[in-house]
């Protein structure tokens, strides 16, 4: 595995090359508080291209920023420094990692060349509505520099995923992505959200062997 | 340069800087929290709209000071002399708030009046920390279903794709990017395009608080990697309801001449959500910034409410 860093706007993001190929790069986004693997996970070894797995902001080897102040845009921002690192990618997203890969593809319909979601940490993020306004409080004692940052880990788990924002982004793929289809969702996992994109044609269940099968003959 | 600050602050002599400055840990960042009139007075909080800061308020603190309030402002993270963040979320400004009203030093509930943005986040405020808000004055920041003025239409698919593009364009960049420097006449000039009602004195003695001389020119001092947008997925409709649910003397006052970086509302969407026994007043002939277009009035209305209410 290699790393490199990515300065983007007042982050320092760790990109890691899980392995080398030929072919299309796929990324990996991690779920929420988790970090990048290590080693290329047995559920994507049958992909042919490079393999790379980003840390978000506040995770992994990535920076830490002080005070919070987390958004899925953000995350969604921190995403599409890889696109503008490597170009063109498929994206395989576990939980949180899932969401922003879907922003970040409704955003960049023509840069993304499909997208696996799959089950992990932050799937649901705070639902699909707001709930009683409250002031997150993460004790002093808690910020200590490492990651995952407790402020990603407060916030992130409260952010409102309404399903209309989410077939916002689908429709965005379906009239501007070419691909028939763009979505493959391999999760267990139902959030209103991501129930509600598979009302898209652009958007399928299908199991992750499949999708990336799929994905690779783009 | 000094004598070209004096000569600007000159003509508008109603202005006043704030009498006390210090800074406030929220949390790892400081914000600068900055006060008018006499310190054992009751406390006023002011909150400034999105893209302004304290020093906005130099027309309209001193007439509330000079009526016996301690009036405190601060800057917004990334806005004025506040630190500036890596990121940046409503939620993390709501947080800032409650920080500068705990450095307050009392535990009573106090009055909070919010211009824009700041109104929002002060009605907002009045929900989350109902027995720290005596009560509440919102200018100009009542919300409505359309949200704000420059908010995409969703139902657009290009207007979506556009500002989702720009916004992630913007932050490629955003980490080298710095203000524009230019002259004072410059600045204000730009700054006119988002304020057109403002005169063109007050744009230039914002730019002498609210921007600073470098070897090239003058700057702002917002964070340049600041943007409008992305609308993300919050539904301005959401905080209507909530309004209607303050149990706290209210006094709403809106503009009723539209401009840019208004919010819309007109006066018949704004009445019927405020809360129960909420007074209203819709001024004629004014646009967003309703205290710098008649700092007299507003402030007039201010202590005449604050007056039978506190």
């Amino acid at each position: 595995m290699t790393t490199t860093f990515l300065e983007h706007v007042r982050s320092r993001l760790a990109l890691h090359e899980l392995r080398d190929g030929q072919g299309q790069p796929l990324l990996i986004l991690h779920g929420l508080g988790e970090r990048s693997p290590d080693a290329t996970p047995g559920a994507v070894q049958g992909w042919r291209g490079p393999i790379f797995a980003l840390d978000f902001t506040g995770h992994g080897s990535s920076s830490v920023p002080v005070g919070g102040g987390y958004t899925c845009e953000a995350l969604m921002s921190d995403a599409d420094a890889v696109l503008a690192e490597l170009g063109p990618v498929t994206l395989l997203g576990y939980g949180l990692g899932g969401y922003v890969g879907l922003l970040l593809f409704g955003s960049r319909p023509t840069e993304i060349n499909g997208l696996i979601i799959m089950d992990g940490p932050g799937l649901d993020g705070g639902g699909g509505r707001p709930t009683s306004p409250r002031l997150l409080h993460v004790p002093s004692s808690h910020l200590d520099g490492s990651t995952p940052d407790p402020w990603a880990l407060a916030e992130l788990t409260s952010d409102i995923r309404p399903p209309s924002y989410a077939v916002d982004h689908v429709r965005q793929i379906q009239m501007m992505s070419e691909l028939d289809i763009a979505v493959c969702v391999a999760s267990l996992g139902r959030p209103e959200w991501l129930t509600a994109i598979l009302e898209s044609p652009v958007a399928v269940e299908s199991d992750v062997a499949a999708a990336l099968a799929t994905f690779a003959a783009l | 340069m000094s004598n070209e600050i004096d000569t600007i602050r000159s003509l508008l002599p109603q202005a006043q800087r704030p009498d006390r400055s210090r800074r406030v840990d929220v949390g790892g960042l400081e914000v600068s929290v900055v006060e008018w009139g006499d310190e054992s007075s009751q406390p006023l909080l002011l909150a400034h709209g999105g893209f302004d800061f304290a020093g906005t308020w130099d027309l309209f603190a001193p007439l509330l000071a000079k009526q016996g309030f301690r009036v405190v402002a601060w800057d917004q993270r990334g806005h004025g002399d506040s630190d500036m963040a890596a990121l940046y979320t409503w939620e993390a400004d709501m947080r800032d708030a409650a920080h500068v009203i705990e450095s307050l030093g009392t535990r009573k509930p106090i009055p909070v009046l919010g211009h824009s943005k700041g109104g929002g986040m002060m009605n907002q405020l009045a929900e989350v920390l109902p027995h720290r808000v005596g009560a509440v004055i919102n200018l100009d920041g009542i919300p409505n279903e359309r949200g704000f003025t420059n908010q995409v239409d969703r139902s657009d698919m290009n207007a979506l794709a556009t500002e989702l593009n720009a916004w992630l364009d913007h932050r490629r960049k955003a980490g080298q990017m710095s203000r524009r420097a230019d002259t004072i006449e410059g600045l204000a000039a730009r700054r006119k395009l988002m304020n057109p009602r403002l005169s063109n004195e007050w744009l230039k003695y914002l730019v002498t608080v609210g921007a600073r001389c470098d070897d090239d020119g003058w700057r702002w001092k917002i964070d340049p990697t600041l943007r409008f947008g992305p609308s993300g997925a919050w539904r301005p409709e959401w905080s209507i309801p909530r309004l209607r649910g303050l149990h706290v003397p209210y006094l709403g006052v809106i503009g009723t001449v539209k401009e840019e970086m208004g919010w819309g509302t007109t006066p018949e969407e704004a009445f019927p959500i405020l809360p129960e026994g909420a007074e209203f007043h819709a001024l004629a002939d004014t646009g967003h910034f309703v205290h710098i277009e008649r700092p007299d009035y507003v402030a007039e209305i201010t202590v005449d409410f604050l007056g039978r209410v506190l």
